[in-house]
């Protein structure tokens, strides 16, 4: 019988954590001793199903923590490169003409929300195969469409998500693992396609995206080089931005990577003076670039055996669905919530839709909502002070299996983002993720009316436990 | 000699750097040293310096570079290493408001140095909280009932092959390094190591310690099962034995248990034995034995406590010190039983300390036979209705039965307050006897608490005719924050008597009955 560790206990400082009843914690630190009160609450809020599941999963938990293990070391080796602009049906693997692409889990036609609906028309209006509104509505509803989530396409796009045929994408590169990730060009704000628009200017936006900026863009990045998303994400994060609902810094450095080179091309200075404008006056130009970076990353890490770690969280604006490492393909899915959060002037929250958008890959991968400590000037942006901030950073750290090597917090004094959420500790704490989101119009074209923060449903994370311990549980 | 770090695609802020670089330079050892990010400037820098490694023409502005120069490898290579350190530091002192963590994994990991995890949880959450701490190599308390044997026989399993203490369930007194714990007393440290099964034994057995002028080393609890139950096996009570037994500070051992099972006995004397310390052991309700070898039997958690304060003080207890001579006996029982009324004929013993309680039923038992009690394992003898007493009665009032939706007696005074009004409407009781337990986790007053109840009770058999002997001990010391000596104060004011111990009460009350019936002629 070895009792080193009773001996070593009674030869140091007692240091107690403290589960239960305050006063203990109380009478401990009158004592002059060290003390911690844990703001406990009964696992997975008492629901004994899942505290059976939870369960259930505990023998084989070194196979989880080693499955996890992996999935973390690739998530922080990953190295995405932003490495070409192409057009979508070129390089997005089975993109054909009559295949719409859409955030959020599988939908079909009938059930999408009203600026999900505006933007397939709007995507239908921009590759010619309709004329007006009627026609594209006509032909959605036809079966003649296919949709496909962005996610099954190792695509992801902000709000509606919408990509066609057409569309020139990012397209990144995880050098380490060499899996590829796409995303269209971000418009800018206003009458945008993926907030529902779909009027002439939307899709005149749109042509000249794909005739005059993508082309550009791609010969000046040819000139530079590869450009390394993980050290710029790195760097934004030290400049107030955290990827998802602020993206001025990110936006700043691609001006600056890029600038030197696109003024080097052989093309009329007001042409280039348009692209600069463009870009400068859009504080989100960065943010497709972000997505497509994170699910770079994420990817590699699917399909791990025994994995508890998220790879996917998104939304439709009719449903929100996650998937785990370790389950394969699956969604689980619970309707999209509402956001909450402030409206610009002249909006209310009966203006909004429900939560929609891939941009919560971003939290996925540990920036975002994770983040948010980072980016004190967008908390006032979401109803919070910089304190709540900080602490929705650290309850985060209690659902995450790691912390980012590169991704650092200064306000926190360089602590690594809190990376790879993990099913099982979501249901343990009952913590669910935070997550940063623009608010759209309910009403196809209108727009973004405000942003806030969204309480994922918890369903679909319980879903997935129960799921998870019936696939690994004993 | 020069040594390089260089790690590709490593980004760090140059102010980071730069407060690196500073520190760095000044590691003993160092001469040279730059901390930066490989941009143009800085190579150039580097090679202005001769601080040159051939790697430094690849890097470009995402790469890290780490330069030491100094005179020694030894030295150079530890600069580096801290370097590297202060790179990946993870931050335990954020600015801002101190974050309360929500779960013991996240707890884990903001306070890596706490070693115990007090657990009070409801009973149905609690072993699984207990199973983490295990599994992340802390000590547990574990004030929480309603675990199942099953779960205890688990948890202790677990803890035993990890060499943890694994204390309770149901375990309400520890004093570990001198740090009281839940329930129990600010005792003066010293050379005796108590284990008990049972909470206020050890709270009894380490006041006592303390006022016979020895001191507590280690007072670790077990939960109740742990020696009862042959399933639990004395878990616990063998590995606090064997670490008592390593432990230099420890001279002598004290063992507290309600009867265990008889194998259980077995070997927790045979390990007592094998720690070669002196041993005191007091198995609640059993006779004591005679003395072998290095252990000695204790008939009276009061005797336990001398015993060991004794062999510790290598100077034999002498219990006469400790309590009044026969002569203040005898004037005490005369007073209190010259206005007995006629109807008044028996005991009713107030308890909130259950071994306490245990500890008076068992002795009463022995000198006038039938006592009625909630913890009496004979059937016959168990209270129909538990808040109405019959005869000699005993109740340990921190029982489920009582504590249904309040808190337990020893924090809530009020069941015990209601009981006493409940009991100075019987014209047959002749003697009230009461615990007052202080210390940490106690009531702040637990007699003043009472004082209007006892009053009101006396007050009412003066008023019948009669007159009631209220006979109490306090469990504490003078360092409690309750204030001893102001507890007894109070009590005796009322007309109280107070006694030195539980066991020292417990035979005044029957000493005072036997004398009430003596008067009586039966």
């Amino acid at each position: 019988m070895s009792v080193e560790k009773i001996n070593a206990l009674f030869e140091n400082d007692l240091e107690v954590l403290n589960l239960g009843l305050e006063s203990f914690n109380t009478t401990l630190k009158e004592f002059g001793v060290k003390s911690t009160q844990i703001a406990w609450t009964p696992p997975a809020k008492g629901n004994q199903e899942l505290i059976d599941a939870l369960d259930s999963v505990s023998a084989v938990q070194s196979k989880i923590q080693a499955a996890n293990d992996r999935a973390h070391e690739i998530i922080l080796k990953g190295k995405p490169e932003l490495v070409d602009i192409g057009i979508a049906e070129e390089v997005i693997p089975e993109m054909r003409k009559n295949l719409i692409l859409h955030a959020g889990p599988p939908i079909t036609w009938d059930r999408m929300c009203g600026p999900m609906k505006g933007a397939v028309i709007g995507g239908l209006l921009f590759e010619g195969m309709a004329a007006n509104r009627a026609e594209a509505e006509d032909l959605a509803a036809s079966g003649d469409i296919e949709f496909s989530p962005c996610h099954h396409h190792s695509t992801v796009g902000p709000m509606a998500g919408i990509v066609t045929a057409s569309m020139p994408v990012w397209i990144m590169k995880n050098k380490i693992y060499g899996n590829m990730a796409y995303a269209t060009l971000n418009e800018g704000l206003g009458k945008v396609l993926r907030y529902g628009a779909f009027a002439d200017e939307v899709i005149n936006k749109l042509k000249w995206m794909k005739d005059e900026l993508a082309p550009i863009l791609k010969k000046a990045l040819h000139l530079h080089g590869p450009i390394d998303m993980k050290n710029i994400i790195a760097q934004i994060l030290q400049m107030g931005d955290e990827g998802h609902n602020r993206n001025r810094a990110g936006t700043s450095l691609i001006i600056r990577e890029l600038a030197p080179h696109v003024v080097m091309l052989n093309e009329k200075k007001e042409v280039l003076a348009k692209i600069f404008t463009f870009m400068h006056q859009n504080d989100h130009f960065f943010l497709n670039l972000s997505m497509p970076a994170c699910k770079c990353i994420i990817d590699a890490a699917r399909d791990i055996e025994c994995s508890t770690v998220i790879t996917a969280m998104t939304r439709s604006g009719t449903d929100f669905g996650i998937r785990v490492s370790g389950l394969g393909d699956q969604w689980f899915v619970a309707p999209a919530p509402k956001v909450d959060g402030l409206y610009l002037p002249g909006f209310s929250a009966k203006d909004a839709a429900a939560d929609i958008g891939d941009s919560v890959i971003t939290e996925t991968v540990g920036i975002g909502g994770f983040a948010m400590a980072a980016a004190p000037a967008i908390v006032k942006f979401v109803g919070g002070t910089p304190e709540d901030a900080v602490q929705f950073t650290k309850n985060m750290y209690e659902i995450t299996g790691v912390e980012n090597n590169i991704f650092q917090i200064p306000a926190l004094d360089f602590r690594g983002t809190p990376t790879a959420i993990d099913i099982l500790k979501i249901a343990e704490t009952g913590i669910f993720p935070v997550i940063n989101t623009g608010i759209a119009h309910k009403d196809p074209g209108i727009g973004m009316v405000g942003a806030g923060l969204v309480k994922p449903p918890q369903e679909c994370f319980y879903d997935a436990v129960k799921a998870f311990a019936k696939k690994y549980g004993t | 000699m020069d040594k390089f770090l260089i790690e590709k695609d490593s980004y760090f802020d140059s102010v980071f750097l730069m407060l690196i670089n500073s520190e760095i330079k000044e590691h003993p050892g160092v001469s040279e040293a730059v901390v930066a990010m490989g941009t143009e400037m800085n190579v150039k820098l580097l090679s202005d310096m001769q601080l040159w490694d051939p790697r430094l023409e690849q890097v470009n502005p995402n790469d890290l570079i780490i330069a030491v120069r100094g005179e020694e490898k030894e030295k150079v290579e530890d600069a580096l290493t801290v370097a590297k350190g202060m790179l990946s530091k993870k931050a335990t002192t954020g600015e801002g408001q101190k974050y309360v963590p929500r779960s013991l994994q996240a707890a884990i990991k903001e306070v890596p140095d706490a070693n115990l995890v007090l657990i009070s949880l409801p009973g149905e959450y609690a072993a699984r909280e207990a199973r983490k701490a295990l599994q992340n190599n802390m000590h547990v308390m574990m004030f929480s009932d309603n675990v199942s044997l099953d779960e205890e026989i688990e948890l202790k399993k677990q803890a035993v092959e990890q060499g943890l203490l694994m204390m309770g369930p149901d375990c309400g007194t520890a004093i570990i390094n001198g740090v009281p714990l839940c329930f129990a007393n600010t005792v003066n440290r010293g050379g005796i190591g108590v284990v008990g099964a049972s909470g206020t034994g050890l709270q009894e057995v380490t006041c006592l310690i303390d006022t016979f002028g020895g001191g507590i080393s280690q007072a670790i609890g077990t939960g109740g099962r742990d020696l009862k139950n042959r399933k639990v096996g004395g878990r616990m009570m063998l590995q606090a034995i064997e670490a008592l037994r390593n432990d230099d500070r420890t001279r002598v051992i004290v063992v507290i248990s309600k009867p265990p099972a008889q194998e259980v006995a077995d070997t927790v004397l045979s390990s007592l034995k094998k720690s070669g310390k002196p041993a005191v052991i007091h198995f609640i309700g059993l006779d004591s034995e005679p003395d072998e070898d290095n252990l000695h039997f204790a008939g009276s958690l009061e005797e336990t406590a001398g015993i060991a304060a004794g062999l510790e003080k290598q100077a034999a207890w002498k219990p006469q010190e400790y309590a009044p001579t026969e002569q203040q006996k005898r004037k005490i029982i005369d007073r209190e039983t010259a206005k007995i009324a006629k109807p008044q004929k028996y005991l009713r013993g107030l308890f909130t300390g259950g071994t306490l309680a245990d500890e008076a039923l068992i002795l009463l038992e022995q000198k006038l036979g039938k006592v009625y009690s909630n913890n009496q394992s004979d059937e016959a003898l168990q209270l129909k209705d538990p808040h109405v007493s019959l005869e000699h009665t005993i109740v340990d009032l921190g029982d489920d039965i009582y504590t249904v939706g309040r808190a337990h007696p020893m924090i809530d005074p009020s069941t015990r307050e209601e009981r006493i009004r409940r009991e100075a409407k019987d014209p047959e009781v002749a003697v009230l006897l009461l615990d007052v337990v202080l210390g940490y986790g106690s009531h702040r007053d637990p007699a003043g608490a009472i004082l209007p109840a006892l009053k009101e009770a006396k007050q009412q058999a003066l008023e019948r005719g009669g007159y009631l002997p209220i006979v109490t001990s306090v469990t504490g010391t003078e360092k409690d924050f309750q204030g001893y000596a102001e507890t007894i104060q109070k009590l005796e004011a009322l007309g109280c008597i107070v006694m030195p111990s539980n066991y020292q009460a417990s035979l005044l009350s029957v000493d005072l009955l036997e004398a009430i019936m003596n008067k009586r002629g039966e």
